[in-house]
């Protein structure tokens, strides 16, 4: 699984992308974001306040429920400010 | 339909517009949205924005707007162009054109398209302060209020 990170949570985790392998316990974006969240300090700060945190899989916006398999793209960034 | 493009190069108004309306004899009017980097935030002035954006996601979220702008929307043609990379004050940062028979659909087109561009495309502004350091630019609700008139407010 391919994941991305985009504005400020980019630069808290300090990784543009990471391939990663969760185990098969995390079947949810929720669950992805529990787990990525241990990885490191960084990764713990990015997401320590969900509500500012938006989503994408396969470049789709995705809600917290939204399934996340092997092989997905998955996208981590704040709400959108272009325009 | 829509010609949908994502550059670092400034773009060039009226040259778009020309080729909007190459052509064509059939439409009556143009609405036409320009987007510019200020020169302060919040009274701190400001040195450059930087766009950050989402390569792939961006080109099929603009693509999806220009899509539905046409479902709703006798348009004989419209335009987006978004930059990203950094941008001094006063440079253009998007640009969006809807070209229609009448008026109102030009209009209408393009503050949707906009509108609907400023919650639903994955770009990121990043603001550089002239005494240093810098920000990223926070969602403000009145955009998402902006975008959700168009959720209601059906047009033919």
């Amino acid at each position: 699984m391919r994941v991305l990170y985009f504005a400020w949570l980019r630069q808290k985790i300090g990784l543009a992308e990471e391939e990663v392998a969760p185990p098969e316990t995390v079947r949810d974006v929720a669950a992805l974001i529990d787990w990525l969240a241990a990885r490191s300090p960084g990764h713990a700060a990015a997401f320590a306040d969900r509500t500012v945190v938006r989503c994408a899989v396969n470049q789709d916006f995705a809600t917290p429920d939204a399934p996340v398999r092997a092989g997905d793209e998955v996208a981590f960034f704040p709400p959108v400010t272009g325009g | 339909m829509g010609r949908v493009v994502v550059q670092q190069a400034p773009f060039d108004v009226g040259a778009e517009l020309a080729a909007l309306t190459a052509g064509r004899t059939d439409i009556g009017g143009i609405g036409l949205f320009v987007g510019t980097v200020r020169d302060s935030a919040g009274g701190r002035p400001i040195a450059a924005m930087t766009l950050e954006h989402y390569p792939g996601m961006t080109e099929r979220a603009l693509a999806a707007i220009v899509a539905e702008a046409e479902a709703r929307w006798p348009l004989a043609g419209c335009t987006v162009i978004h930059r990203v990379g950094r941008l001094a004050p006063g440079e253009g940062i998007v640009l969006v054109a809807a070209a229609s028979a009448h008026r109102q659909a030009a209009l209408e087109a393009t503050a949707f398209l906009i509108d609907w561009l400023k919650t639903k495309a994955p770009f990121w502004k990043h603001e550089a302060f002239a005494e240093g350091g810098g920000h990223w630019v926070e969602a403000r609700e009145t955009d998402d209020a902006a975008a959700a008139r168009w959720a209601t407010e059906r047009t033919a």
